[in-house]
Parts: structure tokens; C-alpha cells; sequence
């Protein structure tokens, strides 16, 4: 649970630096897009690697809820807990909702099969032009909703995930239990705000995609 | 003070239970939670009922027998008390109360509020001691221990073994309890010898006794009326990983 959990969060973290090339203008993006199409096989080796972690990720999680139901086969009339948070608490919730949107994410952008109108264009240089790929998806509303709102439970799950994982194995003593808890908060809403903002900017015009280029 | 008590009655393991509304009157302020069952319990004796079963022994926050889950949380409101150390004084006229046994698949219930915590025993069985061959009284300063050891194998080992980590924990985990013994042990020189066998077995035991596994609420932690830290979870942990890892070098 932890080890795969962090192997996400870090693949996370890269994800997102990339994305934010989208910034950078369509030359930068697209050609980064480029360059990680290039990597071949390596690319599918990451994939690999990911979808494994993902998958040991999903069936512990299940083993784990299941095991903890049997624990306490009658529960309390009433049961008032005193520390724990709504991200803790919801983890299942918020890894189901994030397993919808991981599938729906890659029917997007990487099978391109949800919009296949603005998925197929090229650019000046002939490269895959990802750039009005995902400015124009987002250009519609239910879609720029659904990402923004899909990156609400990754927040709350890996607020609770990152210091969590720290703690299940052992990487954290009384002195720096508070920083991690605090620096997982701090970290995760950093990431929600970084990937929000990108379908937030296409949809509110601020990221353009003015066409002209031929597909 | 007047109140009224929803407190769950068993007759035994096997019966189905079901909860019962009492009142409690003349409630003195300075009643433990305890007695003021007592006090109950008499009454219910004067009334020809079967006065409700509960655990108890030392009542001065020192045995670890008393284990009532008191509105919703372990051994009732307030850090760092048991059930025998509540004053009534934290409730207020006319209150509701509602008192429950420990809930978990290896506390099995044996009458009214008494749960069985021989899985706990167990648990020690499998590796919460360390080997001592018999001779002479070892002198007491003979080891040295540093400061800081000596003072974390002691917050360790105030555990009194209550269950109420157990019964706070959303997933009915008992980590915390585990934890406490695995570290006062290993952080002892004495200790430390059989650290890497004992945190296998007990960690073994604990799983086969069916409770559940931790996800870091540390509803434990806020429990546990030694206060005991769930950083120790964490050093559990963090031993059991190096044991898997490498189990010879210490
Ligand atoms: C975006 C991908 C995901 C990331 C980055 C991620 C990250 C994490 C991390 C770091 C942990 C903490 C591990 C620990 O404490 O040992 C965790 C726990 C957990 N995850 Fe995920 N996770 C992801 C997807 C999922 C999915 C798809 C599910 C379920 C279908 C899920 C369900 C859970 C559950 C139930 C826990 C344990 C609950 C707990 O520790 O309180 N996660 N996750
Ligand atoms: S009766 Fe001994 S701790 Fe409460």
C-alpha cells in the first residue's frame, strides 16, 4: 500500500511537472509531448511499472477494507472518533472516484477515443498537436468540470496518503509526524491547485488555442 | 444529578443482545463512572434485575480491567483517563449516556459490558517476554541503559492493556497495544537480543487473532488513557520492515 502509493505519488508529481509545460506555449509542450513518445520502450516499461503499482494498490485496498470490516463484525450504537479527518475516512471513496477518473483519462488523451474531432491534429512541424488536444477539450465546460472536480478526492487522498505511507513504514517519529502530516496537506493541495488550474485556464480563455494550422 | 443511561445487556456469549434504558439518580458529581454503576446496579438488585455485568479490578487507572466504551468513545470523554478514573462531574443533569462493550471480532462479548481479552494474552504469549535463564538477581545497575532509552522503553511500558486502542480504532486494530510491547522490550538492552523474533510472532499473532490492520487515524493514540504515542507504531513498523529485510543483523 505504501510502497505502490508513493510509486504514484511520485509519477504524480512528475505528471504534473509536465504538464505545466502547457505554459510554456504549444511549441515546448508538444515537443515535450514528442520527446516522451520517443522514449519507446522505456515509455512502456513506466507503464508497466505503473498500472502493476496501481493494481496491488487496488486489490490491497480492497483485502484491507474487507479485513477491517470482518474486525468489528457488530459495530457501535455510537462511535464519536476524536482525531481522525474526512480524508482518512474516505480513502476507499476517494480511490474509487480516482479509479473512474484514471480510466476515463486515458479513453481521453491517451486511446483518444472521447474526442476524437480535436485529438487527431498535427503542427507546423507534423508533431501530434497535444496542445490543442487538451486546450479544446477543456474549451468545453462538462469537461474542464469533471477534470477540475476528479482532482478534489486525489487531493484529499493523498493528503491523507503521502504522511500516511511515511508512517506505515516506519520513516517517522513523534518530532516529525506533525511535519509530514503538515507538509502532505501542504503538498497535496499544491497539487490540486497545479492541475486544476490547467483545464481552469483553458476554459476561462486564459490558454488559447487560435487554429489555422492544418490537421 | 439525574440520568439516563442506554446500556447494552447480554446474558451471555451466545445471546443476542439488546440495549436498556435506566435512570440513574442522586448521581454525585464526585461518583467515578463507576461507582455510579454500582449505585445503579443496587437498585436494579432492589428491583429483583440481574445488575449489569462490567469489568473492574484496581479502579485507580492502573489494572487495565475497566473497558466501557462511554458515548462513543473509548473509556468516555477526556485524554489520558479510564473508565474508573471518569468523574461524573463531565456530564451534566439530565444527560444521555450510552455505554456499549469494547466492539471487535477477538474481544468477543461474555455478558453485558465484560468482553474476553485473552487474545491479548495470546499476543504476549507469542513473544512479549524476554528469555531469562534462572541464578542470582542480576544487580540492578549492572547494564548500563542511556537516559533516553530508559525513559522511552517506560512511556512504552505504561500500557496497561485495556483494549482501548483497539476499541477506538475505526478498523478495530490493535497496532498501538502490539507496538507498546514490541518497543519496551526492544529498547532495552535485555530486550534487544530476541527484538527480531518477537516482532515477527507477534505481529503473527496479533493478525491471527483476526484484528484489523492500521490505517493511521490515531483515534488510538487519542484514546489510550496512558497516553501512549502512536510513534511507536511507526518504530514497530519500522522493525518489523529491517526483520523482513534482514532478519540476522540486529
Ligand atoms: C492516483 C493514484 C493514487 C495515489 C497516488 C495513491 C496514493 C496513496 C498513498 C500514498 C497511500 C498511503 C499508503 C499507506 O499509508 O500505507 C494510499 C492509501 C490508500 N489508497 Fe491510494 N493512491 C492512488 C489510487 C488509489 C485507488 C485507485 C484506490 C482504490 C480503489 C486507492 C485506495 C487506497 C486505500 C484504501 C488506501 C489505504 C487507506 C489508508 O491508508 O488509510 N488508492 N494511497
Ligand atoms: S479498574 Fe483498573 S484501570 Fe480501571
Amino acid at each position: 500500500m505504501a510502497v505502490t502509493g508513493l510509486m504514484m505519488f511520485g509519477f504524480i508529481l512528475g505528471h504534473l511537472a509536465g504538464n505545466l509545460l502547457i505554459y510554456a506555449g504549444p511549441d515546448t509542450f508538444n515537443a515535450y509531448a514528442k520527446k516522451l513518445q520517443s522514449l519507446g520502450e522505456f515509455l512502456w516499461v513506466a507503464r508497466c511499472i505503473l498500472l502493476t503499482a496501481l493494481l496491488f494498490h487496488v486489490l490491497s485496498a480492497i483485502q484491507l477494507t474487507f479485513e477491517n470490516r470482518k474486525a468489528r463484525p457488530i459495530g457501535y450504537r455510537r462511535y464519536d472518533p476524536e482525531v481522525t479527518t474526512y480524508a482518512a475516512r474516505t480513502m476507499m471513496l476517494s480511490g474509487i472516484i480516482l479509479t473512474a477518473f484514471i480510466v476515463y483519462h486515458l479513453l481521453h488523451f491517451t486511446f483518444r477515443l472521447t474526442h476524437p474531432e480535436v485529438s487527431n491534429l498535427h503542427d507546423a512541424r507534423g508533431n501530434h498537436h497535444v496542445y490543442a488536444m487538451v486546450v479544446q477539450s477543456f474549451r468545453q465546460w462538462p469537461v474542464a468540470v469533471a477534470y477540475i472536480a476528479a482532482m478534489v478526492p486525489l487531493c484529499l487522498h493523498l493528503s491523507h496518503g503521502i504522511s500516511s505511507a511515511f508512517q506505515s513504514l516506519g520513516l517517522q517519529n513523534n518530532r516529525l509526524l506533525p511535519v509530514f502530516k503538515n507538509a502532505a496537506r501542504g503538498i497535496a493541495l499544491l497539487i490540486f491547485v497545479g492541475y486544476a488550474s490547467i483545464p481552469a485556464a483553458c476554459l476561462s480563455g486564459l490558454i488559447q488555442y487560435t487554429a489555422g494550422r492544418t490537421p | 444529578m439525574k440520568l439516563k443511561l442506554r446500556i447494552w445487556r447480554q446474558k451471555n456469549a451466545q445471546s443476542q443482545g439488546r440495549f436498556e434504558t435506566y435512570t440513574a439518580e442522586n448521581v454525585n458529581p464526585h461518583m467515578s463512572f463507576l461507582e455510579m454503576l454500582d449505585v445503579v446496579n443496587e437498585d436494579l438488585l432492589g428491583k429483583g434485575i440481574d445488575p449489569i455485568a462490567f469489568d473492574h479490578d484496581c479502579r485507580e487507572g492502573i489494572c487495565g480491567a475497566c473497558s466501557l466504551m462511554i458515548n462513543g468513545e473509548a473509556h468516555g470523554p477526556g485524554r489520558g483517563v479510564t473508565a474508573c478514573q471518569l468523574h461524573m462531574r463531565v456530564f451534566k443533569e439530565g444527560d444521555e449516556i450510552t455505554v456499549e462493550p469494547w466492539r471487535a471480532r477477538p474481544f468477543p462479548v461474555v455478558r453485558d459490558l465484560v468482553v474476553d481479552r485473552s487474545s491479548f494474552d495470546r499476543i504476549i504469549q507469542a513473544g512479549g517476554y524476554i528469555s531469562a535463564s534462572t541464578g542470582g538477581v542480576p544487580d540492578a545497575n549492572a547494564i548500563p541503559i542511556g537516559k533516553p532509552f530508559a525513559d522511552k522503553a517506560m512511556d512504552a511500558a505504561a500500557c496497561i492493556g485495556c483494549g482501548a486502542c483497539v476499541a477506538a480504532c475505526p478498523n478495530a486494530s490493535a497496532m498501538l497495544f502490539v507496538a507498546a510491547k514490541v518497543s519496551h522490550l526492544a529498547l532495552l538492552p535485555q530486550g534487544r537480543i530476541e527484538a527480531k523474533p518477537r516482532v515477527s510472532a507477534m505481529i503473527q499473532s496479533m493478525d491471527n487473532e483476526g484484528f484489523g490492520n492500521c490505517t493511521n487515524h490515531f483515534e488510538c493514540e487519542a484514546a489510550c488513557p496512558k497516553e501512549i504515542n502512536a510513534d511507536f507504531i511507526a518504530r514497530m513498523n519500522r522493525e518489523y520492515l529491517q526483520t523482513k529485510i534482514c532478519p540476522e543483523v540486529s
